[in-house]
């Protein structure tokens, strides 16, 4: 169920069709492959994925982009056994809720583990994967998972 | 002008299959590979790991210890023989995920083992023009040996990327020179799921003849001679074929082995030289020199003079050759047939 509610966020899910989604893939390449979000000028609060108008401030708050470092630790998991089609040669895999240094929450794949590795509190970083392909003849969409930080 | 190497990054993935764990499943003796291959164990790409996320890895890397603005880099080359496309550029993902774009040009390289190499001498050459301030040069391959055939052993996964400029650089480039010919010792067709080889032909016409070609022209050009150089890097497709080619030409088996992997990771194709060179340049001081020499089958052969200054001992790099090989874990050949997408009527890719 919770799988359900985070998988948009995950990717553009695109099932059988090859162009579908391509759009809305470029358009977030920035957040997916650089984890760009926004920051507050006036609370400095960051935000990801962006905002566009800082939530506290309002109006009175001026919003640029923002780079997040990439580091973080595990805020929670969950480990998936049944998966969603383009996922299914890679189970079980661990699925997590990272807090950023700077606060957000992202969902993201952990990966280059056994799931029995991954424990809440556990520091990780950011790495550069492939997230999903569109058959043979499609796309191939890359953008950011963790891994634990030896 | 002078130009030389502002930072580099490598990578190799975690994955590991031993050479005893493949040959089980060939019925050959694995103690007759190893030896005669001089190469123990190869690493393999994750699942959702390909040429691309190697390139971008090393990138990354090598940006971290360059220090400098990505927005300064005005072109990146990528050579690979595994490409994710046959028609859209890794470098241009490259650039995206550096944050390089869009003001830079870049292109895909392929020239078998030596398309790394070839970039470097390319954005080296632009530098030098003075056409770009930092050029960006990878080398990086996921490699397919065809099942049971004895590339199987040895073709492997990894990468490394230079950043070239002019200031900065911890290391200065002297001299390159490259020796080029027609000789088919290895090709793969368009479509071709897995590469063909010329077996015995493809060590003395093709690799001993350009990689001796390109060490002796090189020395040569520069009046130097196998004793002035601290280190050594061969490409190796083998862990067999460098330690000859240094023999051959006077280099003694400690100025190669610093720079002497695939009896740990296998052939990491066109990361080969440049890993090795990482290798190497992870522990080198100032004023040591090193001769690197690549190999592509099709065939040639690059020659680099590097000379190490006091900056690579300041910015040492942190993500060393070695903690990525220190780093690993095991698989069977089964997860590994899987992984690597070998497995009939499987497609990983829906
Ligand atoms: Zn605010």
């Amino acid at each position: 169920m919770w799988e359900d509610r985070v998988r948009p966020r995950l990717f553009t899910y695109t099932g059988g069709t090859k162009m579908k989604g391509l759009a809305s893939y470029w358009r977030l390449i920035p957040q997916r492959y650089n984890l760009i979000g926004t920051e507050c000028n006036h609370c400095k609060q960051k935000f990801f994925p962006p905002r566009k108008i800082c939530p506290t401030c309002r109006r009175h708050g001026e919003i640029k982009s923002y780079k997040f470092k990439g580091v973080g630790e595990i805020y929670s998991y969950t480990v998936i056994h049944a998966a969603p089609d383009g996922f299914e040669f890679q189970k079980p895999y661990a699925l997590g809720l990272i807090r950023l240094v700077e606060g957000p929450l992202v969902t993201a794949q952990i990966v280059d583990c056994k799931p029995d590795e991954v424990e809440v509190g556990k520091k990780v970083e950011m790495v550069f994967r492939k997230i999903f392909a569109g058959g043979k003849e499609g796309t191939i969409r890359y953008g950011y998972k963790f891994k634990l930080v030896d | 002008m002078q130009v030389g190497i502002v930072g580099y990054g490598a990578y190799v993935p975690k994955y590991r299959i031993k050479a005893e764990e493949i040959a089980v499943v060939w019925g050959e003796d694995a103690e007759k590979i190893k030896s005669g291959l001089c190469v123990r164990e190869k690493s393999v790409p994750s699942i959702d790991e390909d040429t691309a996320t190697i390139a971008v890895t090393c990138a990354r890397n090598a940006l971290e210890q360059a220090k400098i603005d990505p927005a300064d880099i005005g072109a990146i080359y990528v050579g690979s023989e595994s490409h994710p496309y046959a028609v859209k550029t890794t470098s241009s993902m490259v650039a995206e995920a550096i944050e390089a774009t869009p003001v830079l040009t870049a292109a895909d390289y392929q020239f078998a083992c030596k398309a790394g190499t070839a970039a470097m001498q390319t954005v080296m050459g632009m530098v030098a023009s003075k056409m770009i301030k930092y050029g960006v040069a990878i080398g990086a391959d996921t490699s397919q040996g065809k099942p049971g055939d004895a590339l199987e052993y040895t073709a492997s996964a990894g990468g490394a990327a230079y950043i070239i400029g002019a200031e900065n650089v911890l290391a200065i480039i002297r001299d390159t020179y490259s020796y080029t010919t027609d000789t088919p010792d290895f090709w793969r067709r368009e479509g071709a799921e897995f590469p063909s080889h010329g077996s015995r032909f493809t060590a003395e016409p093709a690799y001993f003849r350009h990689v001796l070609a390109a060490a002796k022209g090189i020395l040569e050009k520069n009046k130097m001679q196998p004793k002035d150089f601290k280190y050594a890097v061969f490409h190796q497709p083998n862990g067999k074929f460098p330690l000859n080619a240094a023999k051959k030409l006077g280099f003694t088996n400690e100025q190669v082995s610093t720079g002497l992997l695939t009896p740990m990771i296998g052939n990491t194709y066109s990361g080969a030289t440049p890993l090795g060179l990482a290798a190497v340049l992870d522990e080198a001081c100032a004023g040591d020199k090193i001769l690197a020499v690549s190999y592509g089958s099709g065939a040639g052969s690059d020659a680099f003079i590097i000379e190490v200054t006091k900056e690579n001992e300041k910015r040492r790099n942190k993500k060393t050759v070695k903690s990525y090989i220190n780093k690993k874990e095991y698989l069977t050949y089964s997860i590994y047939s899987k992984f690597k997408g070998k497995i009939k009527g499987v497609s990983l890719e829906k």
